[in-house]
């Protein structure tokens, strides 16, 4: 994680040329996001000005395009980040179903504000434009996982879970399956689709 | 209420396997071959007999827009077909379960739409944030591979066709098709100036159509049931089936495919349980995404939800997404928090949408607290039009109507709000 060399670990090597192969020849700088991420992950949840340079090396990109590419994308981080990168989503479907309140009890759990990186480096806390899963709101998504339906009972375990490094299954909390509604179904009752 | 016999996403809530075998007990994958040597010209006719409509938000016919594809290549130039699933429009989550559920529809449907655009190579532009249904698609393809039903000789039909999953990292412009390109190509994703459209010069500057993920899923079993009993489902140049995204104050929020222009009340209260409190607790709806305007109660009580009924209304069906708000909601916040969102958006490129959807997010803001003066509502009003249509892509127009929706319908409101503020104002001044 340091902030001034940064290498391909030979994995990511591997998987970087995996990604590479999928573009016409001579059209490898579509793969940037995919290297960018795949750098971002090595470096501990952030992108070093390093890590950037070295995802130019490896596409032949002059490092200016990979910094607008970096700075443009919000999953980019060019900050150090907690190793638990809270994104809690505020957008109006959210919002609607109490989005203010989940929001609330992440600030007061993790005794930070947004933007915050806990002390002890287990959380930052952020707050996110629509997640996509608005069926299932309010959504927070840690690291790749949506963890959804959530209130601040649920918002404040989830929590709790992460701090321990519990397992804790994404997905909705009020016990449903994915976007079904949660009582009432109308729809695919037909034992065979079960 | 649809039959679930005519339903087409039998796997949505992921109740069955979602790998191919589960997939070919649904019945997809079946006389796929069939299908591909029927050729390019017959998969266009049918997709434009069945009256499909593009479920991305636009709304064009989609046999259309495909025939747009050049028949040959004297240049040597490629084509391609790029999946648009870079669901982000506030409200929307069904390709979601499309790609987590039931990728191999979309797989499949990619296989048959490259066929008809005689493209030989395709690309999934998915958002970043779905990065499990990524992961499942990647699975569904790989799948695909080793069971020789794409790559080279697809389905054993002579037909070469390879397809990709490209991930994105957080941006909503993409999109938009032409932001999306520039994405895929390694870009910032600022759209495109059009013409020239994709299908003239897109990818990489070949002939390119980026199409819907649910547009490309359902044409598998349109071609197996038949164009006719698509179309013969909803109301003309309506067709079909639509996955609904019912969300907000519902009992029951969820995802549900339903027939073209059922009535909104029905869809609500069939599916999600009913408005919170009650219909008439129901303050209005966005009826097809952020981006569409907002309708309010009077107009919900009889409303289709298709493209032409919507658009009657001076709303759109949009994605479908239907965002409901009752009787507790603030209103004029719901709206300035959409505005916060297209500011957080807008890529940059066009003044009117940079400039402009500032201005619209710092007055809402003061809207929604009253902290204005009465004749700044037409202000608002023109700004909004000022940015409407005055851009390269349509974020500016997204941008602009929820707000023209909330004036439309919700003025009185507005000037309440002012009106009590300036009252308590000049209370506090004595």
């Amino acid at each position: 994680m340091s902030e001034t060399t940064f290498a391909f670990s030979p994995a990511n090597q591997e998987r970087a040329r995996h990604v590479m192969a999928k573009y016409p020849a001579g059209r490898q700088k579509s793969a940037v996001i995919a290297l960018l991420d795949l750098a971002q992950r090595q470096n501990g949840g952030w992108l070093s000005q390093a890590a950037v340079d070295h995802v130019a090396t490896v596409l032949g990109m002059a490092p200016i395009r990979v910094y607008e590419v970096a700075s443009f994308y919000t999953m980019f981080n060019l900050k150090p980040v907690g190793r638990h990168l809270v994104q809690v989503c505020t957008t109006t479907p959210c919002w609607l179903r109490g989005s203010d309140q989940v929001l609330g009890a992440c600030r007061k759990k993790l005794g930070v504000d947004v933007g915050g990186t806990t002390a002890d480096g287990a959380f930052t806390l952020v707050e996110v434009e629509c997640l996509g899963a608005c069926v299932n709101a309010p959504v927070v998504q840690v690291g790749d996982d949506y963890y959804e339906d959530l209130d601040v009972a649920s918002t404040e375990r989830l929590l709790d879970d992460l701090a321990h490094d519990r397992a804790s299954a994404p997905g909705p909390r009020v016990g449903r399956k994915t976007s079904a509604p949660v009582h009432g179904r109308a729809t695919l009752l037909d034992g065979k689709n079960r | 209420m649809l039959a679930d016999r005519d339903r087409i996403f039998t796997n949505l809530y992921g109740d069955g396997d979602w790998r191919l075998a589960g997939a070919q007990g649904r019945g997809d994958w079946d006389g796929t071959k069939d299908l591909v040597l029927k050729g390019r010209e017959w998969i266009v006719e049918q997709v434009k007999a069945s009256d499909l409509r593009g479920r991305g938000g636009a709304g064009f016919p989609a046999g259309l827009k495909w025939s747009f594809m050049p028949r040959a290549s004297p240049d040597g130039r490629p084509s391609y077909l790029v999946i648009n699933a870079d669901e982000s429009e506030p409200g929307t989550c069904k390709d979601r379960d499309i790609m987590r559920n039931d990728p191999h529809k979309l797989v499949e449907g990619a296989l048959i739409a490259g066929v008809g655009m005689g493209a030989h190579t395709g690309y999934i532009y998915i958002r970043g944030e779905f990065y499990r249904e990524a992961e499942r698609l990647n699975a569904a393809i790989d799948e695909a591979y080793v069971a020789g039903l794409i790559g080279k000789n697809a389905c054993g039909s002579g037909y070469d066709f390879d397809l990709y999953v490209h991930r994105g990292a957080g941006a909503y412009i993409c999109g938009e098709e032409t932001g999306l390109l520039e994405s895929l190509e390694g870009n910032k994703g600022q759209p495109r100036l059009k013409p020239p459209f994709p299908a003239t010069a897109g990818l990489y500057g070949c002939p390119t159509t980026v199409t819907n993920v649910e547009t490309v899923a359902v044409v598998p079993t349109i071609l197996r049931r038949g164009a006719a009993w698509f179309a013969a489902l909803g109301r003309p140049k309506n067709t079909g089936t639509k996955l609904f995204c019912i969300s907000g104050h519902v009992n029951t929020p969820c995802n549900v495919e339903e027939e073209m222009g059922i009535p909104l009340k029905e869809l609500i209260e069939r599916h999600a349980g009913g408005v919170r409190g009650g219909w008439d607790n129901l303050l209005a709806i966005i009826p097809g995404g952020s981006s569409v305007p907002l309708i309010p109660r009077s107009i919900c009580d009889t409303v289709l939800m298709d493209f032409d009924s919507l658009r009657e209304v001076r709303s759109g069906l949009g994605t479908a997404a239907v965002i409901v708000m009752d009787k507790s909601t603030d209103i004029v916040k719901a709206i300035a928090r959409l505005a916060h969102f297209y500011k957080h958006e807008s890529c940059g490129q066009c003044t009117p949408c940079r400039e402009g959807c500032g201005w619209l997010m710092r007055i809402m803001d003061r809207m929604a607290v009253g902290d204005a003066h009465a004749a700044e509502i037409d202000m608002l009003e023109d700004i909004s039009r000022r940015i409407e249509g005055h851009t390269i892509c349509a974020l500016g127009d997204a941008a602009a109507w929820p707000v023209q929706g909330l004036i439309r319908h919700f003025r009185p409101e507005l000037e309440r709000r002012i009106a009590a503020f300036q009252a308590a104002r000049s209370v506090a001044a004595e």
